[in-house]
Parts: C-alpha cells; structure tokens; sequence
C-alpha cells in the first residue's frame, strides 16, 4: 500500500437504474419492449403530444413494492408523483415524472460480503419510481442527433444508497449482490449492456479518521459491474493524487472513457439545474392499503442470502459450492428439486457445480432454457451408482439429453451406452491388453499402481468408455496379483 | 326564423319530425359564416363542408338517440389529423394524430364539426385578443371584445355561426366571454368532463364544457361530453345522470347565497342592478336567497395566478422545435447549438402574455422562491375551497356577477395586463375550489352590451345550477335577444 | 415572504428568461421586467395569509389510487408517430447535434440488437 492509499479512506454511494419489465410502459399502453423498429412504440403519452395524460400501471407499483421489500426499505404508504422540470430532445414533454420528496421506499439495506469474508450493510437512502427518457443518437455523418422515443415511459426504479461503500470492490460486489436479488424478483432483466441496469456513483476521499466527508465527483458512462469498479479504482488514484499535491478538488460530473481508462471531466455550459419540483397534478396520489404491501411482501420467493444460508445448513454444502448454486435461481430450484429425488445432496451438488455449470456457460444458456429435468439427473446419478453407466459415459448422456431433449432411458438405449460390466468381456479385453502392453505388465507385476491405471484407461478406450472401471482394475489385479 | 338561429333541441324536435334535415341545418350555418364571418373572426378554421359529414344522419339516426347538430370546437381540443394550434404560431401545422375524448364522444352522437373557433393563445387571457390569427369581435358591438379565453366559441354561439360550442376554462374562460357575449356557459365540476386531448393550461383548473344558445341546450352537450375516461386520471368515475330531468321551473326552497365580498368596489353599476334584479326574480320564483361569506375572494386572483401561471410554464416546456410545430432556426448571426433552437423557436413561437406567464410560472417554482410562492399559492388555495365547502353546509347554490363590467373596447386593457387578470376577479374561485358553475344571460346595459348572472354550486351538482339556470331563463326575455348584425 | 422575492431586475428577467428557454432581445426584457414587478406586487397580497397551519392542495378532488391494467394497447406505429414530426431521418426525429461529450454519445443505431452474449 502506497501512502496516499494508507492515509485517505474512500467513500462511494451509487445510484442505480432499474427498468421495470412489465408487459407495458409505466403510464400509457405500449409494449415494454427492447431492439424494436424506432418509434414504433409510442402513442400520444410517451411521446408527449399536446393533450396526451398519463394514468399509472399498477403492475409497476407492485414491482416496486417488491423491490422495497426486498431491500428492507420501508414502503411508504403515501404515494405521490412530482414533476422534475429540465429542457432536453429526450424527454418529450419537458419534465420527467419522478418522485422527490416522498419517495415510494426508503431506509432499506442490503449486505455484501467483504474481502475478509465478514458481512456489511450497504444502506438503501431511499428507492423510487420514474418514467425513463428516449434515446438521443449522435450521427457523425448527418451531423445532427437523432431521438427515438421508444423508451420514453419504461418504468425505472431509481436506488440510491447512503455513501457506506467503502472501495471500488465493494461497489462492484454491491452492484453484483443487487443484481442478484433482483432476478430473484424477476422485476428487471438487469442487463447492463442493455442498459435495463445504469449505475453512476459518487466518490471522495477523505483522511482517515476524518467524519466530514470530501467534495465529491459524480462518474457516469460506465457500462459494466467491471467498468463502475474500474473507473472507481481510477477516481481513487487521481482523487488521492490531486489532494497530496495541492490541488482542490472540484464538484464536477466526470465520464468514464472505457477505451482510453480514464475518467474525464463532463464539458457542459450547463449551469447547476433548477428542477422546479412540483406535485404532478396530472396524477391523483395513492394510498397503498396494508392488504396490498403485505400480499405483495408474501409473494417474494426465498431471496438469496437466506437461501444460501440454508442451502449451507439443510445440506451440509461449503460456501463456495453453495455460492455457485444460488447464484442463478433456476439453479438453486433444480438443486432442491433434485434433492427430492435422489437423497445425496453432495452428489447432486457436484454434478451441478461441475458437468452441468460447465455445459451452460459453454452454451452460454440458462437452466430454464434447457431440456434437462431434474429427474434425468437423478437417473443419471442412480445409473452410476448402480454401476450402469460409468462416470464418462454419463456425462456423455448429460450432453446428449441437453441437445436432443430426450431422456435418460432413450439415450442410454440408443446410443448403447449402458456400462459394460459383465466379466466375459471385460475379461477378454483384459487379456487382449496384456498381450499387447507386455512391459505394464511387468510393471504392475513389480508393484507400480500407476501402470494399473494406465491398463484402465486402454481397457475404457477399447470399451469406447462403457467399461466399468472399478471392475476392470479389479480383474487386472486378479490376474497379475492374484489378488 | 333561419335554421341556424335555433336551438339544438328545437332542431331535434324538427328533425325527428322529419321537417328538415342535418344537412339543411349545416348549410344554414355555414351560409352565416359566410356572411358575418369576416366580421365577427370567430373562427381559427372552418372545415370545409363535406357531404360526408351528413352521411348516416337520417331521421333514424336521430330515433337512435344521434345528435347531427353543427358544433364548433375551441382550438385547443385535439382533433384528429387537424391543425390544432391553441391559436398559436408555436403549433402552426401540427395535427394530432388522435381526437380529444370529448370530441370521440360527440364523433360518435354524429356531430357535424363546423369548425375549430379562436381564442387567446394557449388560453392565456380575458379578451381573445391574443391570437396569432388576430381578435376576435362581440357580435353585440364589433368594435368591443367578446371576452375569453373562449371567446371564438362565445362570438359564433351568439352570431349563429354554429349552434352550439366548446370551450374550455381554467379560471373563467368559458363563463366570462358566454357573459359579454350573452350566451350560456357552463364550467363543470373539475373531473366531470374528461381532459385528455385538452392541450394543457393549468392542469389542476381546466375544464372543457358547453356554451350553447340556452340553458337546454347546456345540458344537452354536457350529457353528451360527460363521463368518465381511463385515459384521464383526474376524471372521476361517477355515473353522468341525464342532465334535461334537471331543467325544472321551479325553485321553491332552494338557498342561495349572496356573496357579500362579491359585490365591493370595482363592479359596475349596472351589472350590480341586473344581479340584484336577479335574486328578485329568484326569490319570487320561491328561493330563499341571503347574504354569505367567502373571506378569501380578494386572495383568488393572487392565487390563480401563481398556482395557473407554474402549472402552464411546465405544461408549455414540450413546445421547443424539437418533435412537432414551429421549428425556428437562429438568425444566421446566433450559433445553432441546440440551446439556440429551443431559445429562438420559443422566443418566435410564443407570444408576449405567453412568455408572460411562462416566466412568472418559471419563477415561482424556482429554487429559493418555492415556498413563498407555488407552496403558498396551493395553501391560498385550501383556504379559498374552505369557504365555499362551509357555505354550501347550508346554502344550495351561490349567485353571483360573472364579470365586474361588460364587454371593454377592443385594446383597451392590452397595455394594463394586471387590468385584465382582474376581470376573473369572480370566476377564478370557481376553478381553485374545483366546483361547477354556469353563466347566463341576465340583461343588457344601457349600450346594448349583454352582462351575465354566475350560478355556482356543490362539486358534482351541475343539476342545481341547471335548475336555478333554467327558472331564471323561463321567467326571463334575455336568451331571446339576437345580436344586431347588418 | 422574503424582501428578495418582491423586487425584480434586469438581471433576474434574463437568468427567467434563459431557464424558461426563451430568447429576449433587449426592449422586450425592459417592458417585461416591469410586467412581471407589476404582478409579483400584486401577488405579495399572498403574505396577508396566515397560512402556518394550512395544508396545500396540489388536486381539489378527494380522488385517489386511479390505476390501469398492465395491458399492451397499440402503439400508433413508426409511421403515424413521423407524420407530425418537423424534421426526421431513418425512422427517428432529427435535431442539431447535441454536444455534451463524444463519449456519452452512440455510434451505431441500436434498435436491432444481435445476440452477441
């Protein structure tokens, strides 16, 4: 550690953007979809027409409900729109409905994980609903910009944390836990490439030991978990640097450039914007009844921090292996499923956390998407057991039952798959290896317990893997060891 | 009488008698326009006739409850693939590619749409002087104003340029240029007629509503427009009662209220005496009518323009050259950033009582003035609603002048723009306390100019209003009188 | 209300007038400056009210929880959404470059993603 990294302490709170996925825009109709045709989800509210008014989708207001209980926050029962008033091509009607003063949760937490493995409270300031703007497009030929409003009016849920993230990695891990809570919610996709998860932050330094806290930089333009901790190491080593020579740091808003790895400061002659807040008049308030908050609350599956907890307690898994598994809650539901069905959790866990994990991030696909069921699993476990199927072989049935869809019994049969075991055959392969490997023989005669090995490994070649070789070392040894 | 000097339930009853025909009644209408149009300029547009139009309206359509009468519509109400401009230089060319709910509805009751009448740029202002398309003129005095913001749709109801009109009023647009013009105009209650496709002023206070030849009439359109729409937030979900069971003669032991602050200084004499005159006939009629209170009435007109000015400069911040309307790039001198674009377009667009507002709306919302101003404005605002929920415990209705003169001379308040703020001085609460209230014709002054009788009453009780209306309008000769056009 | 808010100059109509996005040449900001004094006079009658314990009204109906359905209606589609458009290319609506920084801005036209997992 340098000095200037012993003497100043970080402080960082992020601001994160969620969009919604519900089926529609958050006050009029239109279809909630990414990647279409410019404009061509729009209608008079989202694009801001003369006349157009916006009337709220109740499906937006469950999900959020659900987000705040999920971090913890404290849902207010109030719930009010204001209007947050600024000129840009963007935002159609001139001001985005937001909410200021009164935002839908507050007072929440999540817990992260630190470097030594002990657990911190990230603290929630606050969580609330907004309208997202379009997408204005800078075209270098035509010289001009261009906007599509197909994103005006997706429903963003905007979480801001109080500044306890005390380094770029614990940003990075907050970002990582936030997401992961948030599929279990299945209200955001979450995706930071596209963009249905933004993230800018805020840092400063400030002398260790020192309460007040630094003037701040505001980081925008970072388009991954990686790019936020990256752009966030950088603002440490420049902030630190700045302060030990002097220099006075300025309030500013800086842009994360990805490819040159710096940050940059933002060149606008925006002055400091005057937002006009008001009530949004266009919107009665609501008051949300108890019945629905708790309904709401009740239909939030097993979040992952509990569920990890438990996947560690109920099966007596190691952290690591059970990190892996909650990691992806289709995941940790076939895991259980799976349970059910064959009671060895460690096995199952070790198929899942190996064979299977690899194959999907080859195919770069999720459990949900495959054709694998949690009863092929367990047949493919039982069939190893019973000796039907060597190790190989069923990791081979793994990957044909993914590609073809079939199961177990199917595949086993056509592909003739079933381990071979009985000792006739076995045994003439045996004799035909010994014939050809003379000098392994010798060598297992002399007592070397590789070259049994070696014997294995031809026999399963000959065997085109179907070979049982526990039998096989077995009848080796019989042979030479008289054993 | 010509066809187009009826009342739209006198040609109902001839259409349904098969003794003449929509069609007929159109041409009538339009032959008038043709005649008094270019003296009047009541109209921003008028939709050239089209057989079209007629198509479907036969006397079975009108058993069927359709409604084939010649209606012009204010233009600020959206209609579809239209030059809708709220007479403004800013929305020159722009066509909604959707119609107002209200204009669906009267769409689907077969309305024959004359066409889209002139009014005060975006609705800002008392006298329809300020438009880009040039003044409106009273029918009774051509040299006069007809009053507005509505004051297009006020002139064409009176000049029988169509028979009947909407409008709209945010704090008196529809009530005092239906007084200067002599003609009926209802404000319903806020939330009763749906506001989707109104191009916004003051969000919390517009309304569209009726301004027709009559009382009947009234309550005709206003069961037509009325009801509930999801498309607007703010529009309740009430059932629309048929507002025609209303329009008895008689007002036997009905209460009403005599605001004393109403009646201070600044009112004309001659208005004073056609009120007083009023609450004579009222009370013969069988009314109980006494004087009230409502303490905060000097505050309404401070009020509205804080609370009406901030809602309309964030309403108005969509007008910039961007998507739709007036593009205006810089003189070639000035840069072309993007600033410079909203700037000029807004500079060009706009005129001088819209920047007016937008900027005093601007600074009242603005950092540091806030709370003394926009907060404030919304506390004057519960204090104003508190006196009339306490009045109307124990009265039924409030009467009251619906402007402090008749109709001024063409420029004469355009210099003093705080001169012509205070003409509302009587309509404004109506809008802040969200209630419903009615202007009809209540005599003449000695220069033949009409001057009008404000009625107003309880949220949701545009019944009341239509009874006292209808009992003054039945033991009364105003609503017979035409204006004297050559 | 503040002493402050009361008096308006020059310098308070320009800074007004660059947040409402217009553009004022110089006869007009004289003939407004004294437009807007006149009323702001006439609003401070506002500071008469005792207004400490009054609650304010932002919508004069007792309505509330107003909702909609999560249900996809149709859009007006890329055509009807362009026909009122003053100027507009390749399906999007066509303003003066925007500068803030090349590095906030796209390059590409995005709409049609790939699968590039």
């Amino acid at each position: 550690m340098t000095t200037t990294q012993s003497k100043y302490e970080t402080v960082i709170g992020l601001e994160v953007h969620l969009q919604l996925k519900t089926k529609t825009k958050i006050f009029c109709g239109c279809a909630n979809l990414f990647g279409q045709e410019p404009n061509s989800l729009t209608c008079p509210v989202c694009l801001g027409l003369p006349g157009s008014l916006p009337v709220f989708n109740k499906m937006a207001l469950e999900y959020a409900i659900k987000i705040a209980s999920a971090l913890n926050c404290a849902v207010n029962h109030f719930v009010k729109f204001d209007r947050k008033n600024y000129y840009y091509p963007d935002l159609p009607k001139g001001y985005q409905i937001s909410q200021y003063d009164l935002p839908i949760a507050s007072h929440g937490y999540l817990f992260i994980s630190t470097s030594d493995g002990a657990a911190k409270k990230i603290q929630i300031k606050r969580a609330h609903l907004e309208e997202d703007a379009g997408k204005l497009i800078h075209d270098p030929e035509l010289n001009c910009s261009l906007v599509d409003y197909n994103r005006t009016g997706t429903p963003l849920m905007e979480i801001v944390t109080e500044p306890d993230i005390a380094s770029p990695q614990e940003a990075y891990d907050y970002l990582q836990a936030l997401k992961l809570t948030l599929e279990y919610l299945d209200v955001s996709d979450c995706d930071m490439e596209k963009g249905s998860l933004r993230c800018d932050a805020n840092i400063s330094l400030r002398e260790k030991g020192e309460s007040q806290l630094g003037i701040k930089a505001e980081v925008k333009n970072m388009n991954s978990f990686k790019a936020v901790k990256a752009a966030l190491e950088f603002e440490v080593h420049r902030q630190a640097q700045a302060l030990e020579s002097g220099e006075r740091i300025i309030q500013e808003t800086r842009l994360w450039d990805e490819n040159k790895a710096i940050t940059l400061p933002m060149r606008s002659k925006e002055e400091a914007h005057d937002y006009r807040y008001f009530p949004e008049p266009d919107l009665v308030p609501f008051i949300l009844e108890k019945e629905i908050i708790e309904r709401v609350r009740a239909s939030i599956p097993e979040l992952p921090s509990a569920k990890l907890t438990r996947l560690m307690q109920d099966y007596q898994l190691n952290e690591y292996d059970a990190r892996l598994i909650v990691q992806d809650r289709g995941l940790a539901n076939f895991f259980e499923e799976c349970t059910q069905l064959y009671p060895d959790p460690k096995k199952i866990c070790n198929w899942i956390t190996g064979p299977i994990l690899q194959e999907l991030n080859a195919r770069k696909i999720a459990i949900d998407e495959i054709s694998l069921k949690p009863r092929d699993l367990a047949a493919l476990i039982q069939k190893v057991e019973k000796n039907i199927l060597s190790n190989l072989a069923a990791k081979e049935v793994l990957k044909l039952i993914i590609d073809t869809g079939k199961n177990v019994e199917q595949i086993v049969e056509e592909k003739g798959f079933a381990q071979v075991s009985d000792d006739n055959t076995l045994n003439e392969i045996v004799d035909g290896l010994m014939k050809e490997h003379g000098k392994i023989v010798q060598q297992i005669k002399e007592g070397k317990e590789s070259a049994i090995g070696f014997l294995v490994g031809q026999a399963m070649r000959k065997t085109e893997g179907k070979g049982n070789p526990k039998k096989i070392g077995e009848i080796i040894k019989r042979r030479l060891l008289h054993v | 009488m010509k066809l187009n000097e009826l009342t739209a339930h006198e040609i109902l009853e001839l259409l349904k008698a098969k003794k003449t025909s929509a069609q007929e009644v159109l041409q009538s209408v339009q032959e008038q326009i043709k005649t008094y149009e270019s003296k009047v300029k009541a109209y921003a547009r008028v939709h050239p006739f089209s057989p079209q139009q007629t198509v479907g309206a036969t006397p079975d359509f009108v058993e069927n409850s359709a409604i084939p009468i010649p209606i012009a519509i204010k233009d600020n109400i959206c209609i579809r693939d239209r030059e809708t401009t709220c007479a403004s230089k800013i929305l020159k060319g722009f066509k909604p590619p959707y119609d107002a709910t209200v204009v669906q509805k009267l769409k689907e009751r077969g309305s024959l749409i004359v066409g889209q009448t002139n009014m005060d740029e975006f609705a800002f202002g008392s006298s329809t002087e300020n438009s880009c398309y040039g003044p409106t003129r009273n029918p009774w005095d051509l040299e006069r104003v007809p009053g507005g913001s509505s004051g297009g749709s006020a002139a064409a109801v009176a000049a029988h340029e169509t028979i009947w009109a909407l409008g709209s009023d945010t704090g008196g647009s529809i009530r005092q240029p239906a007084s200067f013009c002599g003609v009926v105009g209802l404000k319903p209650t806020y939330g009763r007629v749906s506001r989707y496709g109104l191009i916004a002023f003051a969000s919390s206070l517009d309304q569209i509503g009726p301004i027709t030849k009559d009382v009947t009439d009234s309550a005709l359109l206003l069961n037509i427009i009325a009801g509930h729409d999801p498309l607007d937030s703010t529009c309740v979900d009430l059932p629309v009662p048929d507002y025609t069971k209303a329009l008895i003669n008689d007002v036997k032991k009905i209460k009403i209220g005599l605001p004393k602050e109403y009646f201070i200084e600044g009112i004309d004499s001659e208005v004073k005496e056609s009120i007083l005159e009023a609450t004579k006939i009222l009370r013969k009629c069988g009314a109980q009518v006494e004087e009230v209170s409502l303490p905060h009435t000097e505050y309404a007109i401070p009020t509205y323009y804080i609370v009406a000015t901030a809602e309309a400069s964030s309403n108005l911040a969509r007008y910039d050259g961007v998507q739709y309307g007036l593009r205006q790039y810089p003189a070639k001198t000035r840069k072309t950033a993007l600033i410079d674009l909203y700037e000029e377009t807004r500079d060009i667009g706009f005129g001088t009582e819209a920047k007016r507002r937008i900027m005093l709306g601007t600074y009242s919302l603005s950092s540091g003035y806030y709370d003394d101003y926009y907060l404030k404005g919304l506390k004057a605002r519960t204090l104003i609603k508190n006196d009339f929920d306490k009045v109307f415990q124990n009265f039924d209705a409030m009467i009251t002048p619906t402007a402090p003169t008749t109709a001024f001379k063409l420029g004469e308040k355009t210099n003093d723009p705080l001169s012509m703020y205070l003409s509302d001085i009587y309509t404004t609460s109506a809008n802040l306390a969200g209630i419903p209230a009615i202007s009809l014709p209540c005599g003449f002054s000695k220069n033949g100019l009409p001057m009008g009788l404000q009625i107003m009453a309880k949220p949701f009780n545009e019944e009341m209003l239509f009874r006292i209306a209808y009992t003054f309008e039945q033991n009364t000769p105003w609503h017979k009188r035409k204006p004297p056009l050559q | 209300m503040s002493e402050k808010a009361k008096t308006i100059t020059e310098k308070d109509v320009r800074t007004i007038a660059s947040l409402s996005r217009i553009y004022l040449r110089d006869e007009e900001i004289q003939r407004l400056t004294k437009n807007l004094e006149d009323m702001l006079r006439h609003i401070a009658q506002l500071e008469k009210l005792d207004t400490s314990k009054v609650e304010p009204t932002s919508h004069v109906l007792p309505l509330r929880n107003v909702f909609r359905e999560d249900v996809v209606k149709e859009s007006l589609g890329q055509k009807e959404a362009l026909k009122f458009a003053v100027e507009h290319t390749q399906g999007a609506f066509r303003v003066p470059k925007v500068m803030i920084s090349h590095l906030m801005v796209q390059v590409e036209w995005a709409p049609k993603v790939t699968d590039e997992t």
